[in-house]
């Protein structure tokens, strides 16, 4: 039996759903019996495959590098999760939009800094004018909300996706749970 | 001596139901434990139907009521469930989250918000709809007490409580659609107004993180709101 193939991206978030998902702790072996992790933070390979059956994405899409990186997951992905409240509603990372990109790499790398402020122009990938939810940039198939969803949560929806089920998450999770 | 009761019945989702005239649909429906969601509507304070997630189908008419004040008649069948009003209903709360900055996970409330329940209740379980991060203030110039304009619906709660039930009549709302917001006085600071007499009733009623309480931190915002049926009660039994 080929194994259903699985990815977790990380853009705009703290880790924190990274790290809820490592909380399955050895319920991961069970989940690796029949699904193989074929791209994440938490393993090695640096490009995205050319298919994967199912990607997790952690955080909301705030640079250019976010926006270029969940497009093309998009484009090479069959069942694309919004895993938790930055990458569902924009969340903390989205409290950026109240001030405006100017105010806060202002207030980032000049303001709070005593040696050479400057505002990096190189490395660091560019903020988008504003940060916005993965669905308002690309279509997202399942909405797990969450700040972070529970290793509880992740276990069931992972499962049933693998098991080539539609998760149902009612009364399993909300806003900032 | 007071004149009889009448009694109507009507069909609520399909079942029989027989209710006081001078009930509400909301009212009938509880009375025989069917629960309709409803936000601005508190037992003890006058129904506004501001929130208009307790709209419900009447058979015959192609309009939606707001259950909370919309009066039980004779014969009535209503439909509290349908695929349609969930629909709205979704869509009410969408629009909710999508007009203000409510962020669940770094809210006072967070855990015991109305709004929050509602969501997770309702199936809701992202925005359609794009954010507008409008530029809200935070007035953290009463004693005690701190207003969140980010947090706020509109329910008008506070603006009910502080007239109907203490009195001072310090909230109202000023502005319309988009830039409506709830004030203490003539728009002034609330620390500044001369009308509130920082009873914190306002504080126990609204649903979200909106009003609370200083030194309040994430999730340790708990509303208490025993006071209010009891104070009705008291005031019934007096006049």
């Amino acid at each position: 039996m080929t194994k259903v193939t699985l990815a977790t991206v990380w853009l705009d978030g703290c880790s924190g759903c990274h790290m809820s998902f490592l909380d399955m702790d050895e319920r991961l072996l069970d989940l690796m019996e029949h699904a193989e992790l074929v791209y994440s933070p938490l393993v090695d390979l640096k490009t995205f495959p050319d298919m994967v059956d199912v990607t997790l994405v952690e955080g909301a899409v705030s640079s250019e590098e976010d926006l270029a990186k969940i497009r093309k997951v998009r484009e090479h992905t069959r069942i694309l999760v919004s895993l938790g409240d930055c990458a569902v509603t924009g969340n903390v990372p989205a409290m950026r939009n109240l001030f405006g990109v100017a105010a806060i790499t202002e207030r980032a790398y000049q303001e709070n800094v005593d040696l050479h402020p400057q505002v990096p122009r190189e490395v660091i990938p560019a903020l988008l004018p504003h940060c916005c939810p993965v669905h308002e940039v690309v279509n997202v198939d399942v909405f797990v909300p969450g700040c972070p969803p529970a290793a509880d949560t992740i276990f069931f929806i992972v499962s049933e996706l693998v098991a080539g089920r539609r998760p149902d998450l009612s009364g399993l999770t909300r806003f900032g749970a | 001596m007071a004149p009889p009761t009448r009694v109507k019945t009507l069909k609520i989702n399909n079942r029989d139901v027989g209710a006081r005239q001078d009930e509400t649909i909301l009212e009938a429906a509880a009375d025989v434990g069917i629960t309709i969601p409803t936000l601005c509507q508190l037992d003890g304070l006058s129904n506004g139907g501001a929130c208009r997630l307790c709209l419900v189908e009447v058979k015959g008419s192609s309009r939606l009521y707001p259950a909370c004040v919309t009066r039980v008649e004779e014969g009535m069948e209503v439909l509290t469930n349908t695929e349609r009003l969930t629909n709205y209903r979704r869509m009410i709360l969408e629009l909710l989250f999508a007009e203000r900055n409510h962020i669940c996970a770094v809210c006072v409330s967070n855990g015991h918000c109305e709004l929050q329940t509602l969501a997770q209740d309702l199936g809701m379980t992202h925005v359609h709809f794009p954010y507008r991060h409008p530029h809200m203030v935070v007035d953290a110039s009463h004693e005690r007490f701190v207003i969140d304009h980010n947090r706020c619906v509109l329910c008008t709660r506070c603006v009910r409580v502080c007239d109907e039930v203490e009195g001072a009549h310090t909230w109202d709302v000023m502005g319309r659609g988009m830039d409506a917001r709830v004030i203490t006085d003539l728009s002034q600071p609330w620390g500044t107004s001369d009308t509130c007499t920082s009873c914190g009733k306002c504080v126990h009623v609204c649903p979200t993180g909106a009003l609370f309480e200083k030194g309040k931190s994430v999730a340790e915002m708990l509303k208490k709101r025993q006071f209010l049926p009891y104070l009705k009660l008291m005031r019934e039994e007096r006049s």
